[in-house]
C-alpha cells in the first residue's frame, strides 16, 4: 500500500508532467529552451522576493518569473542584445541575486529543495496549486492550440492571415513562467526545463503531427514521473533527479528502438 | 482622380490600396512613395532586383511591417491567402501536408483534398512536409492559401526552388486559379518573360515604383526593348539604367508607366540607390 505522501508526490508529478510535455513541445519548436532555463533561475529570486514580503513562495516565484518574461519580451524585441545573451544575463543574475538576498535576509531556506525539488514533501495545498495551475494551462493550450502552432511555424504567415502572433508569443512566455513556478517544488529550478524538453524530444522520434508529439510528450512525462518515484522509493535516491533520469531512460530507449526499427526496415527493403 | 484610380480596371472591386507608402527598417529607407492597388480578378506583378524592397512592399501591404509614411487600406473583411517567400518548417516540428493545410483555419478533409487536387498534389495529403520537393511544396502552399477562399492571393516568388518546366506550369496554374476563384493576385517575380502572358499589370520596383503599366504597354516602350530585347537573359532585366528624373508628379501623371526616358543620362534620384549589373550566369 502506498502511503499518503507517495500518492501526493505521484499526483503532483503527474499534474506537472501533463502540462510540461505539450508546453515543452512549443519550447523546443520555438527554440526557447534557454528561456525556460532563465525562468527557472529567476524562480530563486522569486522565492527570496516572496519571503521578503511574507507571501507564499509560489506567489513570489510567479510574480518574478512573469516580470522576467515580460522584460525579456521587451529586450528581445529591440534586438540590441542577442536573445541568448539577454537570457544569460537574466538567468545567472537572478539566480545569484536570489541567493544573495536569501542570505542577507537571514531566512532559512531549504536550498537543496529549491534547486532539486522536494516532491515527497508536497502538501495538499501544493497539490491544489499544481492541479489548478495545470488545468488553467491545459485549457489555454487547447483553446489557443491552432493559432499558437500557426505562429510557431511562421509568424509572418500567421499574422498575414489574422492571427495575433505577438500576443501569442507573450502568452507562451507566461505559460512557461507558470509551469516553472508550479514545477519548482516537484523537480526544483535546476531540473524544470528537463521535464519540458526530454519528453518532447522523446516524442519527436515517433510523432508525425504536432498534436501526436504533444500528447506523446505528456504521456512520456507521466511515465517518467511514475518510474522516477518508484525508483526513488526503491533505491532511496532523490525524487526530482530520479524523475529526470526516468525521462532520460525513456529518451534513450526511444532513440534506440527507433533506430532498430529503421534498421530492420532497411534490411527488409534491401532483401 | 488619383493615379491609383486611373490605373484601375473600370468597374472592379478594389481589394487593397497603398498610398504614398514609405518603409524604414533599422534606420534604412527601404521603400518610398509607393502607391499601388490590387483589384478583384487581376494579377499584379512586382518585379525588381534583389534588395529592391519587393518583399517589404508585400509585407507592408499585409500589415507585417510598420509604415513610416502613407497608408494601406484593405477592403473590410478582406481574406488574404499568403505564400511567403521562405517558409522553412523546422524538422523538429513534425508536420504532414494535411496538417499544414489547416494551419490557420479549420477545414474538412474533403475540402483539403479538393484544394490539393486543384493544384495537382492531392496524393501528397498524408506526406511529411520534410520530404517534399521545391515544386511540391510550393503547390501545397498555394493549395493551403486557396483553402482560405481568399479575396486576395499574395505570392512572394511562388516559383522558388522550382525548375523551369515546373515554373511555367505554376504560372499557368496561378492564372487558372485567378479565373476560377475570381480573386486578386499580387505576386513577386524575377522573370517578366514568364509572367508576361498571365499578368495584368506590372510594377517595376527599386526602392520606389520605377515604372508601371500593363505588360503590353511596358513591352511597347522603347525602354522595355532596351531592357529585354537586346538581352535574352531574363536576369538582364536588372542591368538597365534608371537614368531618369524621378519627379513624383510626372510619374503619377503617366498612366502608361515607363513613358519616361530610361536611356537619358540625367539622373534625378532623390535617394542614391545602386543598380547592380547582372553578371553572366547570375541567378538568385
Amino acid at each position: 500500500m502506498l502511503s499518503d505522501f507517495v500518492i501526493r508526490a505521484l499526483l503532483g508529478g503527474l499534474g506537472i508532467a501533463l502540462v510540461a510535455g505539450p508546453l515543452g513541445c512549443f519550447v523546443s519548436w520555438r527554440r526557447m529552451a534557454y528561456f525556460g532555463d532563465t525562468m527557472a533561475h529567476g524562480a530563486v529570486l522569486g522565492v527570496a522576493f516572496g519571503f521578503s514580503l511574507s507571501l507564499p513562495p509560489l506567489v513570489g516565484v510567479l510574480v518574478v518569473t512573469l516580470a522576467l518574461a515580460g522584460l525579456l519580451a521587451r529586450m528581445t524585441r529591440s534586438r540590441a542584445l542577442g536573445a541568448d545573451t539577454a537570457l544569460g544575463v537574466m538567468a545567472h543574475s537572478s539566480l545569484a541575486l536570489g541567493l544573495v538576498l536569501v542570505a542577507l535576509m537571514g531566512i532559512r531556506v531549504d536550498l537543496m529543495g529549491l534547486l532539486f525539488g522536494d516532491v515527497l514533501a508536497l502538501s495538499r495545498g501544493d497539490l491544489a496549486w499544481i492541479w489548478g495551475g495545470a488545468l488553467v494551462e491545459l485549457s489555454l493550450l487547447i483553446v489557443l492550440w491552432r493559432p499558437l502552432l500557426a505562429s510557431t511555424v511562421d509568424e509572418d504567415l500567421a499574422r498575414a492571415e489574422g492571427i495575433p502572433a505577438d500576443k501569442l508569443r507573450l502568452v507562451l512566455m507566461l505559460l512557461v513562467a507558470l509551469v516553472v513556478a508550479l514545477a519548482m517544488k516537484v523537480v526544483g529550478v535546476l531540473l524544470v526545463t528537463a521535464l519540458m524538453l526530454i519528453p518532447a524530444a522523446t516524442a519527436r522520434a515517433w510523432a508525425r503531427t504536432p498534436e501526436a508529439m504533444a500528447v506523446g510528450a505528456a504521456l512520456i512525462g507521466a511515465t517518467a514521473v511514475v518510474l522516477g518515484l518508484l525508483a526513488s522509493l526503491e533505491w532511496d535516491t532523490p525524487a526530482g533527479p530520479s524523475i529526470v533520469v526516468g525521462a532520460l531512460t525513456l529518451f534513450v530507449m526511444g532513440g534506440l528502438s527507433r533506430r532498430g526499427w529503421a534498421l530492420r526496415r532497411e534490411s527488409k527493403m534491401s532483401i | 482622380m488619383t493615379m491609383i484610380d486611373r490605373l484601375a480596371p473600370p468597374g472592379t472591386d478594389r481589394l487593397v490600396t497603398l498610398r504614398d507608402v514609405a518603409v524604414t527598417l533599422g534606420g534604412r529607407a527601404i521603400l518610398r512613395d509607393v502607391s499601388l492597388a490590387v483589384h478583384r480578378g487581376e494579377v499584379v506583378t512586382l518585379i525588381g532586383p534583389n534588395g529592391a524592397g519587393k518583399t517589404t512592399l508585400v509585407k507592408a501591404l499585409l500589415g507585417l511591417v510598420p509604415l513610416s509614411k502613407g497608408s494601406v487600406t484593405r477592403a473590410p473583411g478582406l481574406r488574404v491567402g499568403y505564400v511567403p517567400q521562405k517558409l522553412k518548417v523546422d524538422p523538429i516540428l513534425p508536420l504532414t501536408v494535411a496538417r499544414l493545410m489547416t494551419l490557420t483555419q479549420r477545414a474538412t478533409r474533403s475540402r483539403v483534398r479538393e484544394a490539393l487536387a486543384e493544384t495537382g498534389v492531392e496524393p501528397l495529403l498524408g506526406a511529411s512536409v520534410d520530404g517534399l520537393s521545391g515544386g511540391e511544396f510550393q503547390r501545397v502552399m498555394l493549395a493551403r492559401a486557396l483553402l482560405r477562399r481568399p479575396d486576395l492571393l499574395v505570392l512572394d516568388e511562388p516559383t522558388q526552388g522550382v525548375d523551369q518546366l515546373g515554373e511555367a506550369a505554376l504560372y499557368e496554374l496561378i492564372d487558372r486559379v485567378r479565373k476560377e476563384h475570381h480573386c486578386g493576385v499580387l505576386m513577386i517575380s524575377h522573370d517578366l518573360h514568364v509572367v508576361m502572358g498571365s499578368t495584368d499589370r506590372v510594377f517595376c520596383i527599386n526602392g520606389h515604383v520605377c515604372c508601371t503599366g500593363a505588360p503590353q504597354a511596358v513591352a511597347g516602350d522603347p525602354a522595355f526593348h532596351d531592357l529585354f530585347g537586346a538581352q535574352a537573359r531574363a536576369f538582364a532585366l536588372y542591368t538597365h539604367h534608371h537614368d531618369h528624373a524621378h519627379d513624383p508628379l510626372s510619374d503619377s501623371g503617366d498612366p502608361g508607366g515607363c513613358g519616361h526616358d530610361h536611356g537619358a543620362q540625367a539622373h534625378g534620384h532623390a535617394l542614391p540607390h545602386p543598380h547592380p549589373q547582372g553578371e553572366p550566369g547570375h541567378v538568385e
